[in-house]
């Protein structure tokens, strides 16, 4: 498969992304909906900090951190694991390696096509938190904003390769859903979900920044609310693509090996 | 008819519990899975009451980890015997399955319900009482003796609400197509339910209490133990949880009413 037939059919299945996902709207909405974490750590933490500030952080602080955690979770989601576990298993897979595209840029491209209507909803949202909090809920300065959108890139990119890599892995062992849980799991206490990377002990914080999870949410969050100077943005923007290029090779690798053992069973 | 229900229950519980033995590698990930998920519930607590250094909305350390604890309990009770049947269901709708469970000569809703337990969740049934215990061990003192008969009878209110909130969601099934997601939608949901209610305030506390009543779920028997529960409080939640029942039954005998096969 040349890259430029690749590149030919992308526009295409970006386009069958976005009419999957206005086809299953209710689903959409579903997902939009059970995504509201957010506005229950918001609760909880205006709650804490209604007396005191806790850190640098007041009641209106966590407002716009928790509206901008929502923000960027809708816009750096990705499923592929789940739709690669179930996929296996049913042994479906096999038809989209017929396709002359790699089933990984289709994988890519139907994730980014849901990207239209999940701005419809988040916008909004951006737009209450500017109206409500003031322009400190989006980047002030031009670095901000170029800075603001690379980690946006890489925060989704980290989220489709990690997906990527365990997702292959149910071509080893038959089902890596509960490995995929784990790893949520992890995603939801040390990515910044649930609270700002900051509140956590100091020995725990300086363990996270070594983690992938913080890169995936809490980076582009704490770029969007303006947390950082230039200088520490950029070193933190720095690992995450590291961590972008780590697991590009591995989930790459893997899932090479892994197409290798596919045998299609079910299918 | 009851008999004939309960020996029913009976065997598919040993059928679910051989299910279960037989995959033993599964068996023993499964329960590491299920203590690495119970500590990372408990993470969130330890951050909060650190950075706040003091109580919150009235409710010390101590007091807001035996909440935790019966949303451990109840996670278990859910996890184990309320989602993995129900998820059942979502599949059976989809795959037109549902048909043979509905030919069957007894109620469908029982027999979706009780289709597959986990056993292993019984952990958290074990965490839950590791919990309580450290709770009261903070706290200085013991439960009181009859908050601790009026959170029995709460367990049961509970997991009926649980259960008839969990029969709605199915229910939407019938209606939206693709519902892979609803059952991550409700255990995201149920989240919220860590949290003594007094935290939630405005809106939040009104869906919380009287449309998802996730409140009187951990809250109230957490209040029962430290025996400052109000006494009309235990009516209305009797009083809610089967009325909660009544409606999901109700509904969900319209959505079998109104289905019509996958492929048909």
């Amino acid at each position: 498969m040349s890259a430029r037939s690749t590149l030919r059919a992308l526009p295409t299945l970006l386009r069958v992304g976005t009419s999957e996902a206005v086809a299953y709207r209710a689903e959409m909405v579903v997902w939009f909906l059970s995504t509201t974490m957010p506005f229950i750590s918001m609760a909880l933490w205006t709650a804490v900090a209604r007396y005191s500030p806790v850190g640098r952080y007041d009641s209106q602080d966590f407002v716009r951190y928790f509206l901008a955690t929502f923000s960027v979770r809708q816009i750096t989601g990705s499923w592929v694991a789940w739709q690669m576990n179930y996929e296996v298993r049913q042994g479906t897979l096999a038809m989209r390696l017929l396709r002359p595209i790699s089933p990984l840029w289709s994988y890519a491209a139907e994730n980014l096509g849901y990207m239209p209507l999940r701005l419809v909803m988040v916008l909004p949202i951006v737009l209450f938190s500017v109206v409500q909090l003031g322009a400190g809920s989006l980047p002030r300065t031009a670095w901000g904003w170029l800075f603001f959108f690379l980690a946006l890139l890489g925060g989704w990119l980290i989220t489709f390769l990690a997906n990527v890599a365990i997702g292959t892995l149910s071509l080893y062992i038959e089902s890596s859903s509960r490995l995929m849980d784990v790893w949520f799991a992890l995603f939801l206490v040390c990515s910044g979900y649930l609270y700002p990377v900051e509140l956590f002990p100091p020995a725990l914080k300086g363990l996270l920044d070594w983690l992938p999870f913080r890169y995936q949410i809490g980076l582009p969050v704490e770029l969007m609310t303006n947390a950082h100077g230039l200088g520490e943005a950029l070193s933190l923007l720095a690992r995450q693509w590291a961590w972008v290029s780590v697991l590009l090779v591995v989930s790459l690798l893997s899932w090479k090996r892994g197409l290798k053992r596919f045998a299609a069973y079910g299918g | 008819m009851l008999r004939r229900y309960l020996r029913l229950m009976g065997v598919r519980l040993r059928a679910s519990s051989l299910l279960a033995m037989q995959y033993r590698a599964d068996f023993i990930v499964d329960g590491i899975i299920s203590v690495f998920w119970m500590i990372t519930a408990l993470v969130p607590l330890f951050v909060v009451f650190q950075n706040a250094g003091r109580d919150i909305e009235g409710w010390s350390f101590g007091e807001s980890l035996l909440v935790i604890g019966w949303f451990t309990l109840l996670q278990g009770v859910l996890e184990g015997a309320i989602n993995p049947s129900l998820t059942g269901v979502v599949e059976h709708i989809r795959k037109g399955t549902l048909d043979f469970v509905l030919l069957k000569p007894a109620d469908a809703q029982f027999l979706v319900s009780t289709e597959r337990f986990l056993p292993w969740r019984a952990t958290n049934a074990v965490a839950a009482l590791a919990i309580f215990g450290y709770a009261f061990h903070l706290l200085g003192r013991g439960p009181s003796l009859v908050g601790l008969g009026i959170s029995f009878v709460l367990l049961g209110t509970s997991v009926l609400l649980l259960y008839s909130l969990w029969i709605l969601t199915v229910c939407a099934a019938f209606y939206v197509v693709k519902v892979d997601n609803l059952g991550y939608f409700f255990t995201s949901l149920f989240d919220a339910a860590r949290w003594p209610a007094p935290v939630f305030r405005g809106a939040l506390s009104f869906v919380f209490t009287f449309i998802i009543p996730l409140g009187v779920m951990t809250t109230f028997p957490a209040e029962a133990m430290l025996g400052r529960l109000p006494w009309s409080s235990l009516g209305w939640a009797i009083l809610g949880s089967c009325l909660f029942a009544f409606v999901s039954r109700r509904l969900w005998k319209r959505a079998i009413g109104r289905y019509t096969s996958a492929s048909s």
